[in-house]
């Protein structure tokens, strides 16, 4: 019935669109059930937080100063903090000096090395921990945190720092030497700048995702605020101390944000002028060549070699034996549903607002965008949290129901998909909409046929992010499965945290196997995407 | 401070019901509005969906119940569900579902959490054969719910470090300076919980207090048993508070986490020699009121207790005559303290852990 009323007043205001078009004045907010549809979505998606706030606002002052202000809490800060503080340079460091040297240098094999440095995405941060766990049984503390944070999120610094390098405009660099600027300087004056939004971004996603990282840590005993509300949630379901531990992290990401729009500055970087710019020019390495490589293989040996050798170790030492589980097939198909729905919805539900942000830009787009922005930086186990004592409370008609699980997916993973359709939108001509309805096509069968369809291969790459990530989301998968639902991560997590190394393996192994394509896609789409 | 006491109990209440069911109303008129039809009952098909199968709410390891499991629907047909989670996490959230829960059956690794459940009103008494199969000592009087199986404490320490004149004569001496940074612990698993639970029934709050705070300041937490005593192995630490058969368990495998580590039994009615009562219920709210009851009497049952005599969990069996694996020390010989399973308090050891700074 909702959407039958829906289609109707979209296909009205979509001819109030035209005539307003055809008058030469551009809708304001957009056609208005777009803009009411975007708004419920923003609604919906600002859930977590409103928990948070109202859990915070109800707990009255006493409770909050026993569980917040206590040592615990600041060991936990201290933690975090120092996990952020390290974690996040050292990323920077070896996501941006690869990239450099892979788009700008001539580093032998530089196509492989592009490829290669992507690569540890495909490996989940827990099954990293888990491998390094066998690796080195002490491995723990501050060190350990730092040592498979690194590894497993470095490439979000380097692919989109890669891709932006490798269009960067030359002729400003030849200015620079032209003008007496040693290579370095050129580095540090020039390039480096152009790649502040890039670096900042990425650098933004390694904290997001150090922040709501709960496995990896709980595997090697390292605390952070995640896993201490997890703790929490195992010894209370949803007591008051979890919900104000989860204040204190929103904080903590909300200062986040802040702190990234602020390094962004207002500097502009866009290339003017007619012509076709040339190619990045590339330093020769000379005697650097031999380093470069060696710092290269160190890196790979790390974040791929380890955890690869060691899956592989568990796996032969297990044998045919754990493959055999009845488990492994039903969790894989599991995955790969909830993986699949899951795409699909997130994409849909962010389609409006990637189309309001790109056809009709204003206040109300700039304000939705907004909300987008803070309700993704939310952790796993924050809006996990939320729903849950949401629904058992409130809405015990979806109660443990896939329903909820796949609108927990689509909160924490809307930002992939609207990346991608923003970007694959603003390459639709708005002016091949307008033809086709001059030609006579209803609106909406022009926006069908025209729009969604020159606009799917970018939807199609924004569900792969999507489906990437609900394959290796472990902490609201956990709180939320329906009775009896486990998939690929829960599985691997509940078998690695009983010790149970060898059957944990083949989880680990689907897991890099579902992945793998993933990241190439992601990686491929940043080159594209790049340019605009 | 006075207000920690009552923390657990106030989640519930806390909540501004109108607030929240505003947002929640949000959420579902945007979902439904956005044609996000997942369908809730998408999730049955793995439970075999028949009428008259059972979901039970598992705390105990993952493992033993599906072995449990297994045996059970092949004897009997009744296909089962199993969530798992962890004794307090679990016992929580039957609390907060009420009458509505989906659970039919509870089991768990040690008994606060049954007495929680038990305290709430939620369970239904057991059957007679639950009551003839398991002694009255592991069940309690009330027979809301039953023992199923039972563990011991131990301090399990790294034999190439210590001696056995070097080891703790009592838990309670593990928050002496002298043992700082030497042991370790998994705080926040309600195995270590149920064991603070019995020192809180055995030696008062001040002392639990005490030693809790002496905890945080002397020992090492890890998450989970096994990877305490895997520290213990690799040398991290020279001993950790655990449960006997994680050591057990590990040498029937590879002994890889455990060929350098031994177990000591307190005994002489120590705290640290508790041994703890794992438990099953059947919820009242139940539907299926009469293969929930069928589930637990096979648990208690002989194929049931057989089934921890023999099979990989080194956990005692306590009903149906079954003899414990003979790798283990008998129970009779722990020389455990006495305590009734009714009186251990989670909600309070939880929150003396908080206040320690432990969770």
């Amino acid at each position: 019935m909702t959407s039958q009323q829906s289609t109707t007043a979209v296909r009205k205001s979509g001819a109030k669109n035209l005539r307003n078009a055809a008058g030469g004045r551009g809708s304001r907010f957009g056609p208005w059930p777009v803009v009411v549809l975007c708004l419920l979505i923003a609604a919906f998606s600002l859930l977590p937080l409103g928990f948070v706030v109202v859990a915070t606002a109800n707990a009255g002052w006493d409770t909050i100063a026993t569980l917040v202000f206590r040592p615990r809490v600041g060991e936990l800060l201290f933690n975090t903090l120092s996990l952020v503080l390290i974690t996040v340079p050292l990323c920077v460091l070896i996501g941006v000096g690869g990239a450099w040297l892979v788009e700008r240098t001539s580093l032998a094999g530089n196509k492989a090395w592009a490829v290669l440095l992507a690569a540890p995405l495909a490996i989940p941060a827990f099954v990293n921990s888990y491998a390094w766990v066998s690796a080195i049984p002490s491995l723990g503390g501050i060190f350990g945190g730092v040592l498979i944070s690194v590894l497993s999120y470095f490439p979000l610094v380097y692919i989109p720092v890669a891709a932006v390098l490798s269009r960067l405009d030359p002729a400003l660099e030849q200015s620079a030497a032209a003008l007496g600027l040693g290579p370095w300087r050129v580095f540090f004056r020039v390039v480096l700048p152009q790649l502040r939004l890039a670096t900042a971004g990425g650098a933004l996603l390694v904290s997001l995702h150090l922040l709501a990282e709960y496995g990896a840590f709980a595997m090697i005993a390292f605390d952070t605020f995640t896993t201490a509300i997890y703790d929490q949630f195992r010894s209370t379901f949803n007591g008051a101390a979890a919900n104000m531990l989860a204040s204190v992290l929103v904080l903590f990401c909300l200062l986040l944000l802040l702190a990234e729009s602020k390094t962004r500055g207002s500097a502009r970087y866009a290339r003017v002028g007619a012509g076709v710019q040339s190619g990045p020019t590339r330093l020769r390495l000379g005697a650097y060549q031999l380093p470069g490589q060696l710092a290269l293989i160190a890196v790979a040996v790390l974040a791929l070699g380890v955890p690869l050798w060691h899956v592989g170790r568990w796996l032969i030492a297990g044998g045919a034996e754990v493959w055999m589980r009845n488990d492994l097939l039903t969790s894989l198909l599991r995955t790969l549903d909830y993986g699949l729905i899951g795409a699909a919805v997130t994409t849909v539900l962010a389609f409006p607002l990637a189309y309001l942000v790109i056809r009709h830009p204003g206040p109300v787009s700039t304000f939705l965008e907004a909300v987008n922005y803070i309700s993704s930086s939310m952790p796993g186990i924050v809006v996990a949290l939320a729903l849950v004592t949401i629904t058992v409370h409130n809405v015990p008609a979806i109660y443990q129901s896939s329903l909820v699980l796949v609108a927990a997916y689509a909160l924490l993973f809307m930002p992939r998909a609207l990346v991608n359709l923003r970007a694959g939108l603003a390459q639709v001509p708005r002016e091949l909409d307008e033809a086709a309805r001059a030609l006579g096509k209803p609106p909406l069968v022009a926006f069908l046929r025209v729009t969604l369809r020159l606009a799917a291969p970018a939807a199609a790459g924004g569900a792969a992010l999507v489906f990437l990530g609900i394959v290796n989301e472990l902490t609201a998968t956990l709180l939320l499965a329906p009775n009896g639902t486990r998939t690929l991560a829960t599985q691997f997590w509940l078998l690695s945290s009983e010790i149970d190394y060898m059957g944990a393996a083949p989880y680990a192994l689907l897991m890099i196997l579902l992945s793998a394509p993933m990241t190439y896609l992601l990686f491929v789409q940043s080159k594209k995407a790049a340019g605009q | 401070m006075t207000s920690m006491t009552s923390l657990t109990s106030l989640t519930r209440k806390q909540f501004n019901k109108s607030a929240l069911a505003a947002l929640a109303g949000a959420s579902v008129l945007a979902l439904a509005a956005c044609g996000g039809s997942t369908s809730p009952a998408q999730s049955s098909g793995a439970a075999g969906g028949a009428d008259d199968a059972i979901t039970v709410y598992n705390a105990q390891h993952d493992s033993l119940t599906q072995a449990w499991v297994d045996e059970f629907t092949k004897e009997t047909g009744i296909k089962v569900t199993i969530r798992p989670g962890s004794d307090l996490e679990l016992s929580n959230q039957l609390v907060a579902e009420g009458a509505k829960s989906p659970a039919d059956v509870f089991l768990t690794e040690n008994s606060p959490g049954m007495t929680q459940v038990e305290n709430a009103g939620l369970f239904a008494d057991t059957s007679a054969k639950i009551q003839e199969q398991v002694p009255a000592q592991y069940r309690p009087s009330t027979n809301k719910w039953t023992g199923i199986a039972a563990r011991s404490t131990v301090f399990a320490y790294d034999k190439t470090k210590l001696n056995a004149d070097q080891l703790p004569k009592s838990i309670m001496d593990l928050s002496d300076p002298a043992w700082k940074g030497r042991w370790a612990a998994s705080p926040s698993g309600a195995d270590f919980q149920a064991i603070v639970s019995a020192m809180l029934e055995l030696e008062g709050e001040d002392a639990t207090s005490k030693w809790l705070t002496a905890m945080k300041e002397n020992s090492k937490a890890y998450k989970g048993n096994s990877t305490a005593m895997k520290a213990v192995n690799a040398g991290e630490v020279e001993g950790a508070i655990i449960y006997h058969y994680y050591w057990f368990g590990d040498q029937a495998k590879t002994g890889e986490n455990s060929n350098n580590v031994s177990l000591h039994y307190f005994k002489n009615e120590d705290p640290g020699a508790f041994v703890s009562i794992s438990g099953g219920g059947v919820l009242a709210s139940s539907k299926h009121q009469e293969n929930a009851q069928k589930f637990l009497e096979f648990v208690t049952g002989k194929a049931g207790q057989t089934i921890l005599q023999t099979g990989g969990s080194f956990e005692y069996p306590v009903a149906s005559g079954v003899a414990a694996n003979d790798k283990l020390v008998p129970l009779a010989d722990l020389q455990a303290p006495k305590i009734d399973p009714a009186k251990l308090n989670s909600a309070k050891v939880i929150d003396l852990m908080t206040q320690a700074g432990l969770l």
